[in-house]
């Protein structure tokens, strides 16, 4: 018995009507073979438009659905379901797009319209070709991994675990907090970075739903969505947490200095030590490059000191395996390195900064106590910020950080405030912005603090005076490009507001974890509007600024967000597993088992009895690695096999084959309103 | 505009045949990928990206999917030129089909002289899913090439 399609044509308000005539379309439509009904609406996604394919598969008996509309990536699953509400298994629809792929992009309307109809004619026959299909639904494991515990992770977690979930935290680094962890204050309500994380750290060390993994990084991931298996490995801390108490007392005795990554360089630690004294968890960490003990057999003061013992130099990496039903990423960003940018001159003049140097010299546990002195002792007497060095920078970033304006403001108004008064602060930039809650105020109360603004990206940092007042300065030139004229600062201090960008290693963790990064290096999301936080992977969310650029606010509001989908896989306890994967016809197979080796999931096992290869269907993700090999063409994909891509391919090229049917049955006329319309435009052509 | 829209469709490819002298129209079919590139004609699309209206796109799981067949399907079909395009080199979302992708094409351009098709109507391409300026370039560019190669030269042989 042939197939009852029926073709519902979308007008996307105007977004697709404007240069596609659809009513044109829906004629043509109703011309294709087995078509029994061709219609065009307004807006096919809303509930009067599924209802319309609702009442069509009931009452005119339709086997098969065409929508043509957006991108399927948007909207397939939607008439997936309306097809299912009809009692239809919704894998007999063909979702085309005639609006990003035509509509959108086609100058001209008879082009967009000739365009829109071969893609439906090959929907058309491609759908005649469509077989049921059956999802399975498997178990969810009720775990769920967040990786990396700066305050995004924190955040996810802290929420995954109020919900009764337990949440395996893991973080790289010997404590948690990331980022903030480095601040003192914050934007713009100047609180203190160390009153609000500290509370949520500590949280996190209590919460009896957390279990934390520090010195820790996940290797290896399998599975799928569900049911994730992941193995993390434990780098040695070579100090035992259960028996540290996490005195200090180590950290006094230890002989052996080191430049401090979390001072930014500004400081010292010893081999042992910790970030903060308010580190969570506080047990220190031995830096094994650069112990005495561990290198040369030497020294040993720690072990000695140590009033419990806590002390194991023999520690080895541990491995742990883990079993979770979704992840979390949020493994935060960087700063990028200045020292390229030579014109700047940080390396190369003391008296510049980065931005996150000069967190640590306003920080109060910082290198200076929180006085903000320049490298002789002095105070500043006058500080140059230059915002985005490095963003919106053909050169580096072409993309916005978004924090820096806000953080400049927050310098300039504690150098005004802790320094004095009396300090010159000017601030080079291109655009303020300053777009979040509260942030125009700021903005408005520290121009009233008196600081100059100069709309410019300074040329260079010099120490060449050319004039009296520039001895013994730094000289910021740059041209003001309000008045166009050029101008020359000197300086006693420079800070340079260094962009954000990915993660060094980000790569290798979109590797592992089997996510994509956007050109920028930052996770790539499903959806830069609908989908911020999932992304192409089932089962695996994005949390924070390993997204993209953000402060704190938008970090943990994303944050929350992961830890929401997370739950909701969680909550539901099951899910459905796609049933497009590949099925290979042992009839057909000739057991030569080059799908075998070809599968990258291992998905295929030979069966050595029948000599054919046989899929797993839970491991398979449908990828067509071996269908699109196979030499006899066993193997085919569900919902992507031979026949239906050929299918496909004639009806997009119907046009050129047989150009007989593109002729529009011009004499139809009944253009009834919706939704009383008229059964079918039954066949018009052959 | 209904009228309009008949004439353009029937009429770009009749022009094409009976008048020499209007510049050819070709037919390009794209086999791409979910992922990557299919999303990134999404993109070209939000950011309202002109194409030429030449190229029709058929969305794959992924490049590793693309049978030769089908390119051969497709070319013989009367398509002037066939596009395959998927995530760059270490991005594909199943681990690495475009490699394989990348491998059967070289195959496949092996023989396409056999059919006497010229290998420059096949092309591998990597776009990724925010490169939507990157997908509207290779369309364009692809159109104008092809545009100049003239008509497949099996477009006479009926009886395949
Ligand atoms: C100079 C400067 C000043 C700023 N000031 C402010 C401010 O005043 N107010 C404000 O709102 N915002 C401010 N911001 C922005 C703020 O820093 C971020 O919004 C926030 O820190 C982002 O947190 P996060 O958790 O996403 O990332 P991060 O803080 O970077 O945390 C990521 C964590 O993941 C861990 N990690 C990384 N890779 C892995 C891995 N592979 N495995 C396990 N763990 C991993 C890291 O060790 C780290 O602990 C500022 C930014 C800068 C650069
Ligand atoms: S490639 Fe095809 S024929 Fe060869 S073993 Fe796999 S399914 Fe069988
Ligand atoms: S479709 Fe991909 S994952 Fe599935 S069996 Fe074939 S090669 Fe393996
Ligand atoms: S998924 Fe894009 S090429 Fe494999």
């Amino acid at each position: 018995m042939s197939n009852r399609i029926g073709v519902y044509i979308c007008h996307c308000g105007t977004n697709i009507a404007k240069k596609v005539d659809c009513a044109a379309v829906a004629r043509f439509a109703g011309g294709l073979r087995d078509v029994v009904v061709a219609r065009d609406y307004q807006f096919m996604c809303s509930d009067p438009g599924q209802d319309l394919i609702i009442n069509d598969i009931r009452n005119l008996g339709l086997s098969r659905v065409v929508v043509a509309s957006c991108s399927p990536r948007l909207h397939e699953k939607t008439f997936q379901k309306a097809l299912a509400r009809a009692g239809l298994n919704p894998y007999l629809l063909q979702h085309t797009c005639i609006r990003e792929h035509c509509s959108w992009v086609t100058e001209d309307p008879g082009e967009a319209t000739a365009k829109a109809r071969m893609l439906v004619a090959a929907a058309v026959d491609r759908v005649d070709r469509h077989g049921e299909l059956f999802s399975r639904e498997v178990d969810v494991l009720p775990d769920v991994m967040v990786v990396g515990a700066g305050i995004a992770g924190i955040q996810a977690a802290l929420d995954i675990a109020k919900s009764g979930h337990r949440v395996h935290l893991v973080e790289k680094g010997p404590s948690i907090g990331g980022h903030m962890a480095q601040f003192d204050k914050t934007f713009p309500t100047l609180d203190c970075a160390a009153c609000i994380s500290t509370p949520k750290m500590v949280a996190v060390a209590q919460e009896p739903n957390i279990h934390l993994m520090t010195c820790a990084e996940v290797v290896e991931v399998s599975g799928f969505v569900g049911n994730y298996q992941a193995r993390v490995r434990l780098n040695p801390r070579y100090v035992d947490t259960e028996k540290c108490t996490g005195c200090g007392t180590c950290l006094e005795k230890c002989p052996t200095k080191v430049s401090s990554e979390f001072e930014e360089g500004l400081g010292t630690r010893k081999a042992i030590y910790r970030n903060s004294p308010q580190a969570v968890p506080n047990t220190p960490v031995i830096d094994p490059l650069h112990c005495k003990k561990i290198t040369k057999n030497k020294c040993g003061a720690c072990e000695k000191f140590c009033p419990t013992g806590a002390i194991d130099y023999h520690q080895v990496e541990r491995f742990v395996d883990l079993e979770v039903g979704s992840i979390v990423l949020a493994t935060g960003y960087d700063t990028l390195d200045p020292t390229p940018l030579t014109e700047y001159g940080f390396g190369r003049y003391p008296e510049v900064y980065t931005a996150l140097q000069f967190e640590r010299l306003n920080n109060a546990t910082g290198p200076t106590q929180g006085r903000i002195v320049m490298k002789d002792g002095r105070s500043p007497e006058s500080v140059a910020v230059i915002h985005c060095v490095g963003s919106r920078d053909k050169n580096y970033h072409e993309y916005c950080s978004r924090t820096c304006c806000m953080y400049a403001l927050k310098y300039d108004h504690l150098l005004k405030d802790k320094v004095g008064h009396h300090v010159r602060v000017t601030n080079f930039y291109i655009d303020m912005r300053c777009f979040g809650k509260g942030y125009e105020e700021f903005y408005e109360r520290v121009q009233q603090e008196g600081v100059t603004f100069i709309r410019g990206r300074p040329a260079e940092v010099t120490d060449r005076a050319i004039r009296p007042e520039e001895e013994g300065k730094l000289v910021v030139v740059a041209e003001d490009t309000l008045s166009g004229l050029p101008v020359r600062v000197p300086v006693d201090m420079v800070i340079l507001c260094t962009a954000m960008e990915a993660r060094q290693g980000a790569s290798e963790v979109a590797r592992v974890f089997g996510v994509a990064q956007g050109q920028d290096g930052f996770f790539l999301e499903e959806h830069p509007k609908l989908g911020p936080v999932s992304t192409a992977t089932d089962g695996v969310f994005l949390a924070g600024t390993c997204q993209g650029p953000k402060d704190i606010p938008d970090a943990v509001a994303h944050a929350s967000g992961g830890a929401a989908q997370a739950l909701a896989l969680a909550a539901r306890g099951r899910v459905a597993i796609s049933p497009t994967t590949s099925w290979i016809n042992p009839e057909i197979c000739v057991g030569c088992r080059v799908c075998v080796g070809l599968c990258a999931y291992s998905a295929i096992e030979f069966d050595e009895r029948r000599k054919v290869a046989v899929v797993n269907e839970a491991m398979c993700k449908g990828c067509g690695s071996c269908a699109g090999y196979c030499p006899s063409g066993a193997a085919q994909i569900k919902h992507f096999n031979e026949p239906q891509v050929f299918a496909e391919l004639e009806g997009l090229l119907m046009d050129l084959e047989r150009p007989g049917a593109v002729r529009v049955p011009v004499e139809d006329g009944d253009q009834g309103p919706l939704p009383d319309e008229h059964p079918a435009r039954e066949s018009v052509t052959n | 505009m209904d009228a309009q829209a008949t004439q353009a469709d029937a009429g770009r490819r009749r022009d094409a045949q009976t008048a020499p002298s209007v510049a050819f129209e070709p037919t390009i079919v794209a086999f791409v990928c979910n992922w990557c590139t299919y999303t990134a004609a999404d993109l070209a699309g939000t950011s309202r990206m002109i194409q030429k209206p030449n190229l029709r796109l058929v969305r794959m799981m992924c490049t590793g999917m693309v049978d030769p067949k089908y390119v051969i399907k497709a070319l013989l079909s009367g398509a002037d030129a066939v596009l395959i395009s998927g995530c760059h080199p270490g991005d594909c979302h199943y681990i690495n089909g475009n490699y394989k992708a990348r491998r059967r094409v070289k195959l496949l351009k092996e023989i396409l002289p056999q059919f006497g098709v010229d290998t420059r109507r096949v092309r591998l391409t990597w776009v990724g899913a925010s490169e939507g300026n990157e997908f509207a370039a290779t369309v364009n560019s692809l159109v104008e090439e092809i545009r100049e190669l003239g008509p497949i030269e099996t477009r006479g042989l009926k009886a395949l």
